[in-house]
């Protein structure tokens, strides 16, 4: 196998099961193959979507964000909160979360930088922190009444007769499209695969490590504010218990998608394939009907399990040379 | 020589969960001096002291496992999943249209079987095939409450059987049975690895698994049995759940409860690097984060908001441990030497 | 005679307890490759790590291309002109070949990256090396020399004035040293001044102009090449003369016992890059003493037979039978010990109690189950903190507040409690004091006596000299000599380690 392939070889993996597992559920229900259902795969997916491509920039640094879930919460009931309560405007509203989020995150990463602590413990503090405050300013959900949110929540761009992209398919496409850029194109991205590749080795090359830092663990919560945007939308209310688990699928999504869990390699590309993975699977087992919808996690628990062998016995090879 | 043991007991790493309990225990009292009062009710004990440790006890099971796998230089995430898992396989065993299926033995026996299963799978990955605690643990985490779903069919299983429920709810001589097990297992536990040198190889290889190797441990052996022990005291918990509200929910069984198991024991003074582990400190970590909850409430915290005091405790003790602030605090406070002499010159 | 492209004039740096540079010179000119050479302890990472921004002298200047400098950081040290390549790539693994050779210093605008104009610029990086790589595959699936190359290429690209290489052909076979020297003269050719860290000496005398000699933190010279006979610069590297093959006067005994069935017997032991077959016999009541420099393969040696390495090829008998020695667990069942050189990392479990590391091995083979009862722990502890004059407040203090000697007397007591057949010590007098040095030397000579086997590794002649009843020694991996009883002196041993006297002499 030359390396070029190799190094590819997750990434090829994942798209190889994407396109088994949608041929296979096409082949079987009726109208799978429809525009509408791939249309769906990312009107559904949105928060989720908008999550992982801010997890998929802090696990190329080797790190792990568990508090993505609960800023969705949080966001969504804080703006509705907001708008719906306190008559803000709702611009207003959004562009508060989105500091919210992106200011958590930036904190969250300077503890886990300067102060030397494990992502996950700092990041599921974070995560009691956001859910703790979802709650604290309402336990019960609230509805949009705002015009604006309202048209908003109901905007289509028609694509087809049958197909049309919502306002949050619209983002999660623009921000895939903008991680995809950070990531490859900008030497934030490519710093972030040292950082994760080589800790010590990206210190010595003269990189700004704890810049960089930071500013993932900000970004992830910046996209974690707008997955709780998009979520509010989509469902038209404002929720506390909004993302309960959200990062746990994030995390499967971006690992399902190739990108090495312990940090240094992956690609935007694998988020987006595991992404429509995670979308085929939930389709497929809502037109059979008889599957109960737990599989979806099972599935997506074995995949994961899948990739992750995979990737160890691709290091493993890396390592044995 | 009396000055020296009150030095050794102040350096130990139980004081400060202690204080910690104790300013807890003080607010409380002060807000309502019937705080530690203890009553009869229907023959048994009961009283907020009961209510805590009643409360705390699926949290101090997830703790006991907890503190052996963070002692050896990990985490396992998994644990409230495999609560779901344990709670549903016991609820689905107890609801089914066989009869046979409902003997307590078998379902105990084969729920904490399917936590040790958990447990091994998650042992296996880490120590045998190498893989991060927190990767091979999140397998679980994410796959476990699918598991659990498709165990009940997805429903919240209601359990009718009283001999099941006394797990969870019954009372022994006047106690929480609950409560009674989760002593008596840190008792057991605490004898069984202090008695034997399992306690020492646990913390030897989590000390530094390099050297341990050299000395000749089974060092893989020994993390995998760390996880297996997890498994177990998580499928425990589940179960006593599932009894404690008569019900198997695989939805809502242990949910966030592997955060509280991991604060317990940082709480508690084990560190997460690994190495040294306290059973009591973990025990007196639990305790604390439960007389949190009662107290938040007294002074006006709804129980869903708990979660951000515990959340900026987490974050202060995380703080005060790291080698940053004891550097800072070094170079703050005066040498140790200058103390000594200034107090010597004093008295 | 061209003026020094670097100079480095009486440079000191004391750390708490050691002075690891001690006035030392040190000077480069541009077009040479200077050999900086030196045992264990010289200075040559600390000069190495001053040079590079690491640390900071304490004392001392240094001067590049007449103008002072002090680099406080790689980064600035690199921009100065300073770059080195350590024998651990420090290089990021998972990223592409192109990746590691722009990273921080990609060509882009508007902040986007222009991976057309990166890729150009890599392949121009590694042509000026003569290198034709896909710049596109993933630096881990290269071989470690190709890796040391693009660490090298990097490093160029940085407009470096000297190039320091830090052991870099410690893991290259022949043919991969071969490219790198091919390299070497090329960047020679250009100009540029390499520092060159090396274990082997034959590569000494193979490429390098130049030689400068540390020992214990100071300047022992600078030599030309041409200069100096390789058994001279042994001599100079260890802190001996040369003086003509004599009966030592400071060896204690000699007499070897009559000649028994070996505890010990390996046949063709062999790992790639390791160690080439090498036969190794130990008898009951003997000290073998494994003489070598560093890198030679004497550390090798004793991992494998302790079960820490996979052998290719070879066999083991202990005490006759055939042993099947796949772990430490293995070879400690069978009545062996390993007191490892590298005490921190393969030796005390820092946190734990004094107590607990003298008996973890011991307790190990008893397993879990059966355990030591406490009094028995204590009266062991008490027994070797008396026999072995361990300095310590007590058992229960951890083992990390006591000093380094006495560390190492605790994990002597951990072996010895094992009660083993064989003991294999690892440089036990490394970084401790001398009067701890005594002490370990005469409990060797007391376990000697107590019938045990004793494999005594050390890169101090006079040790080896001193406590062996036979010696082997390495070099380049293999073994080249033997000499027992009053044959052991510490010009044969020196000889035999410098090799190639021959075509130097």
């Amino acid at each position: 196998m030359s390396p070029a392939l190799q190094r590819r070889l997750p990434l090829f993996a994942t798209a190889a099961v994407l396109a088994a597992l949608y041929v296979t559920a096409g082949l079987r229900y009726d109208n799978f193959f429809s525009a509408r259902v791939a249309v769906d795969f990312f009107t559904d997916n949105a928060a989720l979507g908008i999550a992982a491509v801010g997890m998929t920039l802090v696990i190329f640094s080797g790190g792990i964000d568990l508090s993505v879930g609960a800023v969705v919460g949080f966001t969504s009931i804080f703006v509705a909160t907001l708008v719906e309560k306190h008559h803000v405007h709702p611009a207003l509203a959004a562009v508060a979360a989105l500091a919210v989020g992106t200011v958590l995150g930036a904190g969250m990463g300077a503890l886990i930088h300067f102060f030397r602590q494990p992502a996950f413990l700092i990041t599921l503090a974070g995560m009691f922190l956001m859910r703790g405050g979802a709650f604290w300013i309402s336990t019960d959900s609230t509805g949009l009444a705002h015009p604006l949110l309202q048209r908003l929540s109901l905007w289509e761009l028609p694509l087809t007769e049958k197909a049309a992209l919502k306002m949050s398919a619209l983002v999660l496409l623009a921000l895939l499209a903008l991680g995809g850029l950070l990531a490859h194109w900008t030497r934030f991205g490519r710093n972030l695969l040292a950082l994760g590749g080589n800790e010590s080795s990206a210190q010595l090359m003269g990189l700004p490590v704890g810049a960089t830092r930071v500013a993932v663990y900000a970004f992830s919560g910046l996209c974690a504010a707008l997955a709780g945007l998009a979520l509010m939308l989509n469902s038209g209310s404002g929720n506390p218990r909004d993302g309960i688990g959200l990062e746990l699928d994030a995390i499967a999504v971006v690992v399902i998608g190739g990108t090495l869990l312990s940090g240094g390699r992956g690609h935007m590309l694998g988020t987006l394939l595991g992404l429509l993975i995670f979308g085929v699977i939930q389709s497929a087992i809502r037109f059979d009907g008889s599957l109960d919808p737990a599989w979806t996690r099972l599935i997506i628990g074995a995949l994961l399990l899948g990739f992750i062998l995979l990737q160890r016995l691709l290091l493993r090879r890396l390592v044995r040379r | 020589m009396s000055e020296m043991r009150l030095q050794r007991w102040l350096r130990s790493p139980i004081v400060w969960p202690l204080a910690g309990l104790a300013l807890l225990l003080v607010v409380n009292l002060v807000h309502n001096p019937a705080f530690l009062h203890i009553g009869v009710l229907d023959g048994h004990l009961e009283g907020q002291p009961i209510a805590i440790f009643n409360n705390g006890a699926r949290t101090l099971l997830l703790a006991l496992g907890m503190t052996l796998v963070i002692a050896t230089g990990g985490v396992d995430l998994s644990v409230g999943s495999v609560m779901a898992v344990a709670g549903a396989t016991a609820g689905a065993l107890l609801t089914s249209e066989h009869p046979q299926f409902h003997a307590l033995p078998l379902v105990l026996g084969v729920s904490l079987g399917v936590g040790a299963l958990a447990g091994l799978l998650n042992g296996v990955l880490v120590a045998y095939a190498g893989i991060q605690p927190i990767v091979a643990t999140l397998i679980l985490m994410v796959s476990g409450r699918g598991i659990a779903q498709l165990i009940s069919h997805g429903n919240v299983l209601l359990i009718r059987s009283p001999g099941f429920g006394y797990i969870g709810k019954g009372f022994l001589l006047g106690l929480p049975f609950a409560a009674v097990l989760a002593v008596a297992l840190y008792t057991v536990a605490q004898l069984g690895l202090r008695r034997t040198a399992a306690g020492l190889f646990i913390e030897a290889v989590g000390d530094n698994p390099v050297a341990s190797r050299f000395a000749g441990l089974a060092t893989a052996r020994v993390a995998c049995l760390a996880y297996l022990a997890s498994g177990l005291c998580a499928a425990l918990a589940g179960v006593m759940d599932a009894a404690n509200i008569g019900a198997a929910d695989p939805y809502r069984s242990g949910e966030n409860m592997e955060l509280d198991a991991i604060f317990a024991v940082v709480v508690g003074g084990t560190a997460l690097t690994g190495g040294r582990f306290t059973l009591l400190g973990s025990f007196v970590g639990v305790l604390l984060l439960q007389t949190l909850t009662p107290t938040l409430v007294f002074l006006g915290v709804d129980p869903p908001v708990a979660p951000v005091p515990k959340a900026l405790l987490i974050v202060i003790v995380c703080v005060l441990q790291s080698d940053l602030t004891r550097r800072w605090l070094k170079n703050l406070l005066p040498s140790k030497a200058t103390v000594s002499v200034a107090g010597r010159v004093a008295s | 005679m061209t003026a020094p492209l670097l100079t480095l004039s009486g440079l000191g740096k004391k750390f708490p307890g050691v002075v690891a540079l001690d006035g030392v010179d040190f000077n480069v000119r541009a077009g040479e490759i200077h050999a900086l050479l030196g045992e264990n302890g010289a200075g040559k990472s600390t000069l190495i790590k001053v040079l590079t921004g690491v640390y900071e002298a304490d004392v001392g200047s240094i001067r590049l291309a007449g103008q002072p400098i002090s680099p406080a950081s790689p980064k600035e040290a690199e921009r100065l002109g300073l770059s080195t390549v350590y024998q651990e790539v420090n290089l990021v693994a998972t990223l592409s070949v192109a990746e590691n050779l722009c990273l921080g210093r990609q060509p882009g605008r508007f902040g986007l990256l222009n991976w057309p104009a990166l890729r150009r610029h890599a392949r121009a990086a590694l042509a000026r090396l003569g290198l034709e790589l896909d710049v596109d595959a993933e630096l881990g699936s290269l071989s470690v020399a190709l890796q040391q190359m693009v660490a090298i290429a990097r490093a160029l690209d940085l407009q470096a004035k000297v190039l320091i290489l830090d052991e870099p052909t410690a893991s290259l076979d022949e043919k991969e040293v071969a490219d790198l020297f091919a390299i070497m003269r090329r960047l020679r050719g250009e100009g540029l001044g390499i520092v060159f860290v090396t274990h082997f000496l034959d590569q000494v005398y193979a490429i390098c102009d130049r030689i400068t000699v540390l020992r214990n933190g100071t300047l022992v010279g600078e030599y030309a090449t041409a200069d100096l006979p390789r058994l001279a610069l042994v001599g100079k590297m260890l802190g001996r003369e040369i003086i003509a093959p004599e009966h030592s006067p400071l060896r204690a005994t000699t007499a070897a016992g009559p000649v028994t069935a070996p505890i010990l017997s390996a046949r063709s032991l062999s790992r790639t890059g390791a160690l080439h077959p090498l036969d190794l016999d130990l008898h009951a009541g003997e000290v073998l003493g494994l003489a070598g420099l560093l890198g030679s393969g004497r550390t090798e040696t004793a991992r494998l037979l302790f079960g820490l390495d996979r052998r290719d090829t070879g066999e083991l008998q202990v005490k006759g039978q055939s042993a099947r020695i796949r772990s430490p667990r293995d070879a400690i069942a069978l009545g062996l010990a390993l007191c490892s050189e590298d005490r921190k990392t393969e030796g005390i479990l820092p946190n734990l109690s004094v107590r607990e590391n003298l008996i973890i091995a011991l307790q190990a083979r008893q397993g879990a189950g059966r355990p030591l009862r406490r009094s028995e722990q204590e009266q062991l502890c008490g027994h070797y903190i008396r026999a072995l004059r361990i300095k310590t407040p007590g058992p229960e203090t951890p083992i990390r507040n006591l000093s380094g000697g006495n560390q190492q007397k605790v994990l002597l007591a951990r072996w010895l409690a094992t009660r083993p057949a064989l003991i294999i010590l690892d440089e036990p007098t490394r970084g401790i004091d001398i009067g701890a040095k005594a002490e370990i030397e005469q409990l060797i000579a007391q376990l000697r006596a107590d019938g045990l086997a004793v494999l005594f590794i050390s890169s101090e002649l006079d040790e080896i000299v001193r406590n062996s009843t036979r010696a082997v020694v390495l070099r380049e991996h293999r073994r080249v000599a033997e000499f027992s009883g009053d044959a052991i002196t510490a010009p044969r041993l020196m000889q035999a380690m410098a090799g190639g006297h021959q075509s130097h002499e």
